[in-house]
């Protein structure tokens, strides 16, 4: 099932007006700590996982994420060991799970096996922060030809213009960055958020997920009826740093109820 | 070129979205100024009047007779104000951000050059600067900091990956999608996402046009061969564009040999076989990467050559055959130094005496009624502590050690 389908449908169940993607950062701290995350996130609700690959020049990303590929690199993680830790999530959760990495990653790997890989071991798509339409736009009919959504990215600082223009590109969802900067600092719900998310509801009919900031019950109850997922990246890889992995499962819990 | 920015296979635009419509506008005043022939102008008349242009072509009869072979003439970027050729880029750029209204710049540095020479563009222009620098960079190359922190600019040390100029640039784009409504990031090199790679080789061009009057001046005909250190490669495109419609004008880009190509401790990314194509920091080239794509550790005795890509335009000449790579090692950088120094007065920046290294090679095995060119792209006086430390220098060590004890009293 693409995963525009699985999130209207989740939409539809009672009590669910926001769904929540998390972040993990594979091999950080361990695959064996991003395991129990995972499993702590699943118990408590959460619908999508975007899982990300490391790389060592995480442009897009702020010092916690940083910190995190760059250990994990350092700690020996190799791309074949994600694709096999994926596997055995998405065997193991039926939730939807998706690679988020750098595009330098699936060059290597080589793309279109990078494709054929991922749709085998049941991901759903890709978000890559590096790669415009206007460089890869080949690369989205290729994923989308192995059914698996290349997700867009909407920006604050998107004319209208341009995300009717992203929109063509885009499957699955849209990710709406919250706001200007790397991941991990804090966002203002201001009106200035909410012209940017009336604006991104119009430029598409594909869900909205937001992230970049996403870090409380509070911030959550500030996307409903704006946003159709809450991603919570930055925050949880705090949260078991300082209080370890029991500390998920609560969070998570806590998060929409 | 096509108008994406791709030159042959390599370069492009790998922007983050929240960053499109910032690449929309410098592209557009790029295109502007490029078409408006007062723009150049001003250009020329500021590199006049603020940065000795133009830079005289030397010729170095000493080390021509030393080696009996061609004549080696060397182009003088060292002497720019701020000691080498990055401020041809700098200053162009600053004339740019005036025309888009900006009021903040950034940058990323290596050996700390284009740090000092943006920071002293933003002076000039009184714009507000941060300069990103890795770690260990700052540790190398302090005098540069120095001088930064004096003209009013916040240096922050960038402690994340390998603490080098990759990470420095990383640390840039990172501000930029903060703040881009004020801020341009000033590129120091042929490298990232178009339209730097042109903007930076057209500022530079400068250099080549110069050199090409010079050496027909007086030298009464085109070099045979010229040399060039190859980082990012700025300096190379500079003085490369002005051959680069001779096809008898052999031109040779020079690169990083650290501890040898064979100890994989080196930033030889066309002159060896350990890099391989990929994209990061925004554009295709070759990197020195692992089969993974995770970029690897570079090193070099200069720091303004320590990075694992390329100027994607200078990929291309090496893939069509117009450019020539080598790799001059730590070792013969050094002798290559202390040669010139001895024999004409010159103290070439480490990244520099990399040309120099190779041109040496070459010099014995042509015709004395031969020309080649030397870009020295930078002065090495920046370098003392890093050259004093290499020699092993004892006098040089007694003063340090003086001073330490001076400051810790």
């Amino acid at each position: 099932m693409q995963l525009n389908q699985y999130i209207k449908e989740e939409l539809a169940k009672p009590n669910k007006d926001i769904l929540l993607m998390t972040h993990i950062v594979l091999g950080y701290p361990s695959l064996d700590i991003n395991r129990q995350v995972i499993a702590a996130m699943v118990e408590n609700g959460v619908e999508l996982i975007e899982m990300q690959i490391p790389f060592s020049e995480p442009m897009a990303d702020g010092p916690a994420i940083v910190k995190a590929n760059q250990e994990a690199i350092e700690q020996g993680i190799r791309v074949k060991d994600c694709f096999a830790f994926a596997k055995e999530m998405t065997k193991k959760h039926n939730i939807a799970f998706l690679f988020m990495t750098y595009y330098n990653i699936l060059l290597q790997y080589g793309i279109e096996k990078f494709c054929a890989d991922a749709k085998e071991i049941g991901i759903k798509g890709f978000i890559i922060p590096d790669l415009p339409p206007e460089e890869g736009d080949d690369f989205f009919t290729l994923a989308r030809s192995y059914e698996l959504d290349p997700i867009l990215i909407y920006a604050p600082t998107s004319t209208a213009e341009r995300m009717i223009r992203l929109n063509q590109s885009a499957s699955g969802f849209i990710y709406c960055v919250a706001r200007k900067g790397v991941t991990g600092q804090q966002t203002d719900f201001d009106t200035a958020f909410n012209d940017y998310m009336a604006q991104c509801r119009t430029a598409t009919t594909l869900p909205l997920a937001v992230g970049f900031g996403i870090a409380s019950k509070d911030d959550i109850d500030q996307l409903r009826g704006k946003a159709d997922i809450g991603v919570i990246g930055t925050k949880t890889i705090r949260l078991v740093n300082e209080q370890g992995v029991e500390a998920v499962g609560p969070f998570i819990a806590g998060l929409r109820y | 070129m096509t108008t994406n920015g791709y030159y042959g296979q390599w370069g492009g635009a790998f922007i983050p979205e929240v960053l499109y419509e910032t690449f929309q506008e410098l592209n557009k005043a790029f295109e502007q100024a490029k078409a408006d022939p007062s723009f150049w102008q001003e250009y020329l008349t500021l590199m006049q009047t603020y940065s000795c242009r133009p830079t005289p072509l030397t010729h170095a009869e000493n080390l021509s007779r030393h080696f009996g072979g061609g004549q080696i003439f060397v182009k003088r970027e060292d002497l720019n104000h701020t000691g080498a050729h990055k401020a041809n880029n700098v200053m162009g750029q600053g004339l740019l951000v005036k025309r888009m209204g900006k009021k903040r710049v950034i940058a990323e540095t290596g050996a700390g050059q284009h740090g000092v020479a943006t920071a002293t563009m933003a002076a000039k222009f009184g714009l507000e600067c941060t300069i990103y620098m890795g770690e260990e960079d700052v540790m190398r190359q302090r005098p540069n900091v120095f001088w930064m922190e004096k003209m009013g600019a916040t240096v922050v040390p960038v402690t994340s990956g390998s603490k080098t100029l990759k990470d420095a640039i990383n640390e840039a784009f990172r501000d930029w999608v903060t703040r881009m409504d004020d801020t341009h990031y000033v590129m120091g090199t042929v490298c990232g996402p178009h339209p730097f790679p042109e903007m930076v080789a057209w500022f530079q061009s400068i250099i080549g046009i110069e050199a090409r009057e010079q050496i027909m001046a007086q030298a009464g005909a085109l070099p045979a061969r010229v040399f060039a250190c190859v980082g990012g490669g700025s300096n190379a495109m500079g003085v490369f564009q002005g051959f680069l419609r001779d096809p008898e004008v052999e031109l040779i880009g020079v690169e990083a040999g650290g501890d040898g190509l064979d100890t994989g401790q080196h930033a030889a990314r066309l002159a060896g076989s350990d890099a391989s194509a990929g994209m990061a920091q925004g554009y295709r080239t070759m990197f020195l990467q692992d089969s993974d794509g995770q970029m690897l550790d570079t090193h070099s005795v200069a720091a303004g050559l320590d990075y694992v890509g390329v100027s994607p335009i200078l990929t291309d000449l090496w893939e069509q055959g117009r450019v020539r790579f080598a790799a001059a090692t730590d070792k013969d950088v050094l002798a290559a130094l202390d040669l010139t120094m001895k024999q004409e007065g010159l103290i070439p920046a480490l990244e520099s005496s990399h040309a120099f290294v190779q041109a040496f090679k070459e010099a014995p095995e042509m015709e004395q009624d031969q020309a080649m060119i030397i870009n020295m792209s930078g002065r090495g006086d920046k370098d003392i502590f890093t050259v004093a430390h290499a020699y092993d220098d004892p006098s040089w060590k007694e003063f340090i050690t003086k001073k330490g004890a001076e400051y810790a009293a």
